[in-house]
């Protein structure tokens, strides 16, 4: 247990002593990035809140960050450890607990390495230099002759000139501080660039890892919640006799807040199913077919996100118009962890153990539903079975609070599959009209491109063309009208952009088929961004393209997008069977240039995560609901991808060190609708405008011609 | 019914005394403080409960704990320690066959009851034999290589 580590490490008893020293360096040498340390949007100043060095040179980092499988837990310690100069393996990392890690908005977004990677990285250089200066002092020689390697520093020309972090810090808080301290620089590194083991390994493979369902705590009840059937249905009236008769159960209802709680979860999953509600249902409203037009009709009014030139002017040199709707479905997170939490308040103080993205804004929620102070809420962030953007909302960890405080007893509330389903922050269903013109000599001559509800991020074209305009209305997060979704909409991996690059690459291929032109070399034609072009190029040479009109017959497609800073280019060849409208990937190939890679493995498995993944919005996954009721309650109706979906999968990393770090846990996944749908139409001569590509919708493409 | 049931349970004689009608997965979690057996869906569709029984694996959620009277019961807390992992959890960590570690328990126990009915496994045989294992952070292309690598290094007769 790591909190078991914490108070043998005994680090939160340091003394305060020490001087309070602020010290200018030297003038950086112009390869030296300043370390980033003062003051990002809330998070401390002090790199001691990241940090803790104890006597015996164990390295604790602590992070607001939490580990969802993504691996940051391996790859923040690298930063650091490569900072600091100490052993990547005595760095233990505390992550996602409120009472002892420096604040944080949460796990979102592909921020861990791309805005939080530099903080941590200004910590450790800072503090390097402190030592280094310490020892200097210590040991009575020039700062500038002094080595360090893992935790040591001595002086190379003077055998016993030595002494450790360790023997410097003496397990007590570092007081001095230095103003932009150097970070190294890329050339230098050696632990970042690696592929170490996980330092979740071990757990993960022997099943000691803990999730927020596996605390057991003496006395824990576990509850289950009384749900309503459909989103806006209103609880009448409810008998619980019934369910009370379970020897054991214990029944809490505060308004419609009805809960049953055994000691053994299975009991009470029994005791609510002897419960007897009625609830008022909703007015009839949406359902999934109805959604789209609804969404037009409801959507708020469009912000014009870019514009550049006439987009009468390019109308005006067009050859061609192509004018089309590209649609998508809301789609389920369906981590494998449903939504979990264990409360205990003891002493007016609460304890939750949560899944969740966010525990700093939980341990707010959890205040307000208790009408606590935050200080007197401890959010402790476990590893967590899968988030995917599903865990930004954590609804159970103020449910499990609130039954502690109505119990007095410590409780745990693990949601079942048909909550997690009904409860989700789905991922906005969505329209994108594109209106665009094509001259005679195959070049784009305006683009004029409008998303509905999906959300703005990366809508914006990257291509050239002369005459454009951007517009986005709705999104996946605050702000929209009431009842333009039925239900909850939230981030799900690389919000927003799924949705734009399946619209924007599909219709780039349909201009490069109308033009009569190879989709990769229509691509190209319109792009001058080096990178871009590179990770194009880097795509085309692994897998092999060659240059053909689409549809050739021969099932390969192209997509490419730029994600928060990454770039990303994916080839993929599919096999279509008409006879049932079936679509097989056979095989994806995708390159990536996301800057200084910090870890190399752990990259090319974001990336196969990713791929597979996307397979799910892409060819199956989509909710299915009426009037407030979400019709998916488990994995029978809702298919998420599977082994026998497989592709070969290839990935190929672009050396880019000239770039900062930034984040791989997303970017392929946002080309994936497009590039099976290119594919698709390159094997058959189909084109869908719909995801998921599910067999029916394939036939009537088919039948469309 | 409430009554006693013996098992063995990862080696040891184990005896509980409970409504025989619950499922295993929850005696294993809540009465016997194994906590290597996820829960996921509580209807058999995503393997994440996975244990093994005798030599097969099943699904523990669906088990009633009445079934496993007088048998031998596996979980992952049973497989290996650090320091002696069994084969196949070296080959998952070694590959980094897992992410969110989720469904990890549940896969390597489905895959160990492969490789005791078939030593060793074509790529179609892992694939046919783990399709109902669900992994949603898409560890799939890792897993299959682990339990590739698993069989030959297991050709040497290790359990």
């Amino acid at each position: 247990m790591r909190t078991d580590d914490l108070s043998r490490r005994d680090f939160l008893s340091v003394a305060e002593s020490g001087l309070f020293v602020f010290f200018p360096l030297e003038p950086l040498a112009a390869f030296q990035e300043p370390a980033r340390l003062p003051a990002r949007q809330g998070y401390p100043t002090d790199f001691n809140a990241y940090l803790r060095i104890d006597a015996g040179g164990w390295v604790t980092c602590l992070v607001g960050k939490v580990e969802l499988g993504q691996g940051s837990k391996t790859a923040l310690a690298q930063i650091l450890a490569e900072e600091l100069d100490v052993a990547l393996d005595s760095v233990d990392m505390v992550m996602g607990d409120t009472d002892i890690c420096p604040w944080d908005m949460g796990t979102f977004g592909s921020l861990s390495i791309r805005q939080f990677g530099p903080i941590l990285r200004g910590a450790g250089a800072e503090a390097r230099a402190v030592l280094l200066q310490m020892a200097a002092e210590h040991l009575q020689v020039e700062a500038g002759r002094l080595r360090v390697k893992a935790g040591v520093v001595a002086d190379p020309s003077a055998p016993g000139k030595r002494v450790t972090y360790a023997q410097l810090v003496q397990g007590k808080r570092i007081e001095r501080h230095i103003e932009k301290a150097p970070v190294k620089p890329v050339a230098a590194y050696t632990v970042v660039g690696q592929s170490p083991r996980r330092k979740d390994a071990i757990e993960k493979v022997t099943g000691q890892a803990r999730y927020a369902g596996d605390m057991a705590i003496p006395e824990m009840l576990h509850a289950r919640i009384l749900r309503p059937p459909a989103h806006g249905a209103t609880l009448k009236d409810v008998d619980t006799s019934a369910a009370e008769r379970v020897p054991g159960v214990r029944v809490v209802k505060e308004g419609d807040f009805v809960a049953v709680l055994h000691e053994r979860r299975d009991l009470a999953d029994q005791a609510l199913g002897l419960m007897r509600a009625q609830f008022e249902l909703p007015r009839p409203g949406v359902d999934d077919q109805a959604i789209f037009d609804h969404l037009l009709k409801t959507a708020p009014a469009g912000q014009v996100l870019a514009e550049s030139g006439s987009l009468s002017e390019g109308e005006r040199r067009a050859a061609a118009i192509v004018d089309e709707t590209y649609l998508n479905s809301y789609v389920a997170h369906a981590a494998m962890e449903t939504h979990s939490a264990t409360a205990t308040i003891e002493d007016g103080k609460a304890t939750v153990w949560a899944s969740t993205q966010t525990p700093f804004p939980v341990r707010q929620q959890v205040a307000q539903a208790l009408g606590f102070t935050p200080q007197n809420v401890r959010v402790i962030t476990p590893y967590v079975g899968g988030g995917f953007g599903g865990k930004s909302s954590s609804r159970q960890a103020v449910e499990a609070a609130r039954l502690a405080k109505f119990t007095g007893k410590p409780v745990q509330v693990v949601w079942d599959r048909a909550e997690e389903f009904f409860y989700d922050t789905f991922r906005p269903a969505a329209v994108v009209k594109i209106r665009s013109g094509l001259t005679g000599d195959g070049r784009i001559s305006f683009w004029d491109y409008s998303v509905y509800c999906a959300g703005d991020r990366e809508a914006k074209q990257f291509y050239d063309i002369p005459h454009q305009r951007t517009v986005s209305s709705g999104g996946w997060g605050g702000g929209n009208p009431a009842g333009l979704h039925p239900f909850s909409v939230g981030p799900w991996r690389a919000p927003s952009v799924n949705t734009n690059t399946f619209a924007r690459e599909s219709h780039m291929d349909i201009l490069a088929a109308k033009a009569g032109i190879d989709p990769l070399e229509f691509r190209l034609s319109h792009l001058t961004d080096k990178r871009m072009q590179r990770v194009l190029e880097a795509a085309a040479k692994r897998f092999d393209w060659t240059s053909g009109r689409a549809p050739s017959g021969r099932g390969v497609g192209v997509a490419c997008a730029i994600y928060l800073g990454t770039y990303v280019a994916t080839m993929a060849e599919v096999a279509v069977d008409r006879s049932t409208g079936r679509v097989e990937v056979r095989r994806v190939v995708s390159a990536q240039d996301q800057g200084v890679i910090v870890n190399p493995d752990g990259s090319r498995q974001q990336m196969e995560g990713s791929i597979t993944m996307g397979l799910g919005y892409t060819l199956t996954e989509e909710v299915h609901f009426k009037n407030g009721e979400v019709l998916d309650h488990n994995f029978d109706s809702y298919q998420i991808p599977r082994f026998s979906w497989l592709p070969k999968i290839e990935t190929v990393l672009i050396e880019n060190p000239e770039v900062p770090a930034s984040g791989c846990g997303e970017p392929p996944i946002v080309t994936m609708g497009a590039v099976v749908a290119n594919a698709v139409h390159d094997a058959v001569g189909a084109r869908l405008f719909q995801l998921p590509m599910t067999p029916a919708r394939i036939l009537e493409a088919l039948r469309r011609g | 019914m409430q009554r006693t049931v013996s098992f063995t349970l990862n080696g040891k004689p184990t005896r509980v005394t409970v409504d025989d009608e619950r499922m295993l997965l929850w005696v294993l979690r809540n009465d016997l403080g194994l906590t290597g057996a996820k829960f996921g869906c509580g209807t058999a569709l995503c393997g994440a409960c996975t244990v093994i029984v005798g030599k097969d694996a099943v699904r523990s959620c669906l088990t009633p704990i009445r079934d496993v009277a007088g048998k031998r019961v596996l979980t992952i807390e049973g497989l290996g320690k650090e320091g002696q992992l069994h084969p196949i959890q070296k080959a998952f960590l070694k590959h980094h066959a897992f992410q969110c570690g989720y469904c990890t328990p549940g896969m390597i126990l489905n895959a160990y009851a492969l490789l005791l009915k078939k030593p060793q496994p074509t790529h179609a045989d892992i694939v046919g034999h783990l399709d109902d294992n669900l992994c949603r952070c898409g560890s799939h292309v890792r897993i299959i290589a682990a339990i590739q690598e698993a069989a030959s290094a297991m050709k040497g007769g290790e359990r």
